[in-house]
């Protein structure tokens, strides 16, 4: 059972039935889930949400899917740790880190995949696809596994098989397209017009999306049924970072937060695809594509659906968009694992170089309040960090290890 | 014949031009502008394209080669 009342378009405020589909028969605006918040409002507390499962399905009565179905790996609930080490070196007393990166395949992905999953079962479909390069193709193929169902991932011809171990161990079916990026990209839209799949960010983003909000709920019911002065949030498409606001939001509508939504929001993205922190910085009134060259793979989308969206909650919540360097991802990725013992991906290396320029920028103050959320595990991304291997080499004596003893850290 | 949603892209110096009339004209397609949006330097067009795929193919080449960027309403599909 859902409180799901029906699809509505975002551009034109059309109405659809709750449905496999993502875009308005009218305008091709992406379209959203209305929920019943009356119905919900009767029934939900703290205390019901606490008393339900440690993962994601504690805020069933604010999912698009049924719980009844849930296609789980009790994805989410993951920690929110107090960053004292890391808050020290930049000088912040209150810095907080959401540790997305422990999630069953390892990303913050599980969330919004275990929801399209679910409504893809309720939907009665059998085959659970996607085009990715890296987290989103482990999630498909973990939860396609966990359900029963058939998973199908699409891949660039040129990608380096060893970068889809993660989704093909879980006896998904890659299709290696020989073509572009852009070539993937029209394939699978056409697929998912022409077939009766669930195209997880395709025909079932408007419910995989909604996955997204349960790290705004999460975060917020872990620092303590409040929101933070901060966030810093990684962004690929930009949903994720609208989605955890519209967590906070929904939160405080249904009377569960200590006090109002004042979190400035903080969108990070890499130097070298950063196309919602171009049109911010340049007041532009869109997003202009670009053609990502990152090492951040996983935030690596050039034309982002959502980036507009992102740009209208910058403005709205005062906060800010930050590109950072290519070379000051590897340096956040290894500042996090020495401070804080956390082994993140590139796109934490994204984020916790902004949260550096933006103590550096006074953009935040030392005694204010930041969540930082950390979406992937490092061991996804090794490559990017491989120059930290520098092994003291010694023979196999006593001596030996004592004459090299002063040099151990 | 079959039907493509698509998002057109222009930059500064295509803004002016008659491109969509262009695709229109010079291949059998059938167009039917959804959402637009233009600003002084730039702007976008929403709409859907109906013809043989061949020939929406060679379109969307063609409208590529005259420096639009073409992507499918969505947006970017492949994630990291």
């Amino acid at each position: 059972m859902t409180f799901t009342k029906f699809l509505i378009c975002r551009e034109c405020g059309s109405e659809f039935p709750i449905s496999p589909i993502n875009v308005c028969d009218y305008c091709f605006g992406p379209l959203d889930v209305e929920y019943d918040f009356e119905k919900i409002r009767q029934i939900i507390s703290r205390e019901r949400i606490i008393e339900g499962p440690l993962s994601i399905w504690r805020y069933k009565d604010l999912l698009p899917s049924s719980y009844e179905y849930a296609v789980d790996l009790q994805a989410g609930f993951t920690p929110l740790l107090h960053a004292k080490n890391l808050g020290k070196i930049l000088g912040l007393d209150n810095l907080y880190l959401k540790n997305d990166s422990v999630n069953p395949s390892y990303s913050f992905k599980d969330r919004v995949v275990s929801v399209a999953a679910t409504k893809a079962k309720e939907f009665n479909i059998d085959t659970l696809a996607c085009a990715s390069t890296g987290n989103l193709a482990g999630s498909v193929g973990a939860h396609a596994s966990r359900g029963g169902m058939r998973g199908v991932v699409f891949i660039p011809s040129n990608l380096e098989k060893g970068k889809i171990i993660g989704a093909a161990i879980y006896g998904a079916t890659l299709v290696s397209v020989n073509g572009t990026y852009d070539d993937v990209n029209r394939l699978c839209s056409e697929i998912a017009d022409n077939y009766k799949w669930a195209f997880v960010n395709i025909n079932m983003r408007p419910y995989y999306a909604e996955g997204s909000k349960t790290l705004g709920f999460e975060a917020a019911e872990q620092f303590g049924w409040q929101t933070p002065d901060h966030a810093v949030v990684p962004a690929a498409s930009g949903a994720l970072y609208t989605k955890i606001w519209k967590g906070f939001e929904e939160f405080y509508d249904l009377g569960l937060l200590n006090g109002k939504v004042n979190t400035h929001m903080h969108l990070a993205q890499p130097e070298g695809c950063s196309p919602i922190v171009s049109a911010w910085n340049e007041k532009s009134p869109q997003i202009i594509p670009v053609k990502p060259n990152t090492v951040a793979h996983s935030l690596a989308i050039g034309n982002p659906a959502d980036g507009m969206y992102a740009l209208k909650l910058i403005k709205e919540s005062a906060g800010s968009a930050i590109a950072v360097p290519e070379s000051e991802i590897s340096e956040g990725i290894k500042l996090l694992a020495e401070t804080e013992g956390i082994f993140t991906e590139t796109a934490g290396g994204v984020v916790v170089s902004s949260l550096k320029n933006l103590v550096k920028e006074k953009r935040i103050k030392k005694s204010e309040s930041v969540i930082a959320f950390i979406t992937g595990n490092g061991l996804k991304t090794q490559e990017a960090v491989e120059s930290v291997v520098n092994p003291i080499e010694i023979s196999p004596t006593f001596s030996e290890f004592e004459k090299i003893y002063s040099k151990l850290t | 014949m079959v039907t493509r949603k698509v998002k057109f892209t222009f930059s500064t110096k295509l803004i002016k031009k008659p491109v969509i009339y262009h695709l229109g004209k010079s291949f059998d397609i059938v167009t039917n502008i959804r959402r637009a949006e233009i600003h002084d330097s730039l702007g976008w067009v929403v709409l859907e394209l109906e013809g043989t795929e061949a020939e929406i193919q060679k379109g969307l080449n063609w409208m590529k080669e005259e420096g639009v960027i073409v992507d499918p309403v969505q947006g970017d599909i492949i994630a990291g």
